[in-house]
């Protein structure tokens, strides 16, 4: 794990899964997507699964197999990744 | 029972991108093989090869990007052409009703490489979940059908060079056996350093470093092949089923085709091409027309004299005296894996089409091979019908008949 890596919010969540799966022009990534199914954006699970290998090597986030594929939207996987995280001093 | 037409094509190669591009360039022997720009080819013994290259950020949606070898996003383009090429429109046609038959040598070896290195420079966490599909054979054909939600039936040939003939044969079965269409071909190529030492181990690479003097098929100075990248995608229908969908034109059907194995290597009996001799003769069988009914054909052109020898006995043993024109264009493009037949396959539909030949480049054929090689410029010539062959390492045999359309 980074020291050095920026706070994991939805903006950076969303980066960090443009990043691994690609982002496709019908999805619009503009506002409020925190809550939008994954589905809708374009993303699977093995998209979800790449986005979870980049928060495991970057924040030391481990993402059991069945949180990887129950997860529906980037909020419930913030949430997820967030309750691993040490909180920012 | 009703012929199997082509009603679209799509092609992918180095010398043209696109089915206009690559016959025009084709036509005007324009070679698309150089110095590889992939890798750094200087440590290996060959260092041409026939390259696609593009930027597929442009032409492809961008969440397909981060999932796809190189030789899959150029399956994509080459399908997305084809269907446009065909006339089919999403959802015209009940989508179980339509197939996708591709072939592959190696699936997404670039892909397999780079995770590969990944794998070992940095550890396992760091390979992509991607890998799971992406290096997979039957990839290209699970992307196109995702790509346009064809449901019908599918699946992917491995046979090698001789497989995209072989894919072709097994979507013209489905046709015949009711499914409304089948997207078939492939577009293959694995021009990476795990590739390029997968193809150099067997010892049939051209060594030489200018594009003129590698490559010769049925040369007296043949020394090898250069590997290339791309090939086609075929749209096949029942004729009958075409026009009644009002397909606005049929480009030509397949008549025939047969695959056959050689027995094992010995080196006490050299390869005489009788399997493939045997190939061709089931063919003609299949397409029930006689050796002086095939106007042109489409060489598999090693470029080894072994196999040129083989390849040369086979076809003279069937074609007797006659001098039937063989062309070689894959000169121009390098030899693409399961990509080359399916391209041939287009190739010689066009040549069908327009009436012309296109020719072999760089070749100066040796009188002893006893075969009429179109070299130099295209030849003109009202030709109905051609023969194209296919050959694959270690055996693998593959040849097909194309008829003009009506």
């Amino acid at each position: 794990m980074s020291e050095h890596m920026p706070e994991l919010t939805i903006d950076r969540l969303a980066r960090v899964m443009r990043e691994c799966a690609g982002e496709d022009e019908a999805a619009a990534f503009d506002g409020d997507i925190a809550h939008v199914p994954l589905a809708e954006l374009g993303y699977d699970s093995l998209a979800v699964m790449e986005t979870a290998v980049r928060l495991q090597n970057e924040y030391g986030v481990h993402l059991t197999d069945d949180e990887i594929f129950g997860v529906e939207s980037l909020a419930e996987l913030l949430a997820l990744a967030r309750r691993q995280i040490p909180a920012a001093s | 029972m009703s012929a199997v037409a082509v009603t679209g094509m799509g092609v992918v190669a180095p010398n043209g991108l696109g089915t206009e591009a690559y016959w025009k360039a084709t036509l005007a022997a324009v070679s698309g093989i150089g110095r590889i720009t992939r890798f750094d080819p200087e440590r290996y013994p060959a260092t041409l090869a026939g390259e696609v290259d593009l930027d597929p950020t442009d032409r492809l949606p961008g969440r397909l990007i981060p999932q796809t070898d190189h030789s899959t996003r150029l399956s994509l383009l080459a399908a997305e052409e084809a269907i446009r090429d065909a006339g089919i429109d999403a959802g015209e046609l009940p989508d179980d009703q339509v197939g996708v038959v591709t072939a592959s040598s190696a699936g997404g070896f670039e892909f397999g490489h780079r995770e590969l290195d990944k794998l070992w420079r940095k550890g396992p966490e760091y390979v992509s979940a991607y890998q799971s599909f992406a290096w997979f054979y039957a990839v290209n054909t699970g992307q196109i059908s995702i790509r346009h939600g064809l449901r019908g039936p599918s699946g992917v040939l491995v046979a090698d060079q001789a497989g995209g003939l072989d894919a072709i044969a097994q979507a013209r079965r489905l046709v015949r056996r009711g499914v409304s269409a089948v997207l078939t071909g492939a577009v293959d190529g694995s021009l990476c350093p795990w590739g390029w030492i997968a193809q150099s181990s067997g010892g049939r690479l051209s060594g030489a470093a200018d594009p003129a003097l590698a490559y010769r098929p049925f040369d007296a100075e043949a020394d090898g092949y250069v590997p290339g990248e791309g090939g086609a995608i075929l749209v096949l229908e029942e004729a009958d089923g075409a026009r009644a969908r009002g397909a606005e034109r049929v480009r030509g059907y397949v008549l025939g085709h047969a695959a056959t194995f050689d027995r094992r290597p010995d080196s006490a009996a050299p390869d005489t091409g009788r399997g493939l001799r045997r190939a061709v003769e089931l063919a003609l069988d299949d397409s029930g027309l006689r050796p002086d009914d095939i106007d042109v054909v489409f060489a598999d052109a090693a470029g080894t004299p072994a196999l040129d020898r083989a390849e040369a006995a086979a076809l003279t043993a069937v074609f007797g005296d006659r001098p039937v024109p063989v062309s070689v264009p894959k000169t121009m493009t390098g030899r693409m894996c399961a990509g080359a037949g399916p391209l041939d396959v287009v190739t010689a539909l066009l040549a069908i089409e327009s009436g012309q030949i296109p020719p072999a480049v760089h070749t100066s054929p040796a009188a002893h091979y006893g075969l009429n090689l179109v070299v130099g410029r295209p030849l003109t010539l009202a030709a109905r019908t051609a023969l194209i062959v296919a050959r694959g390492f270690h055996g693998f045999n593959s040849a097909m008949v194309v008829g003009a359309a009506d």
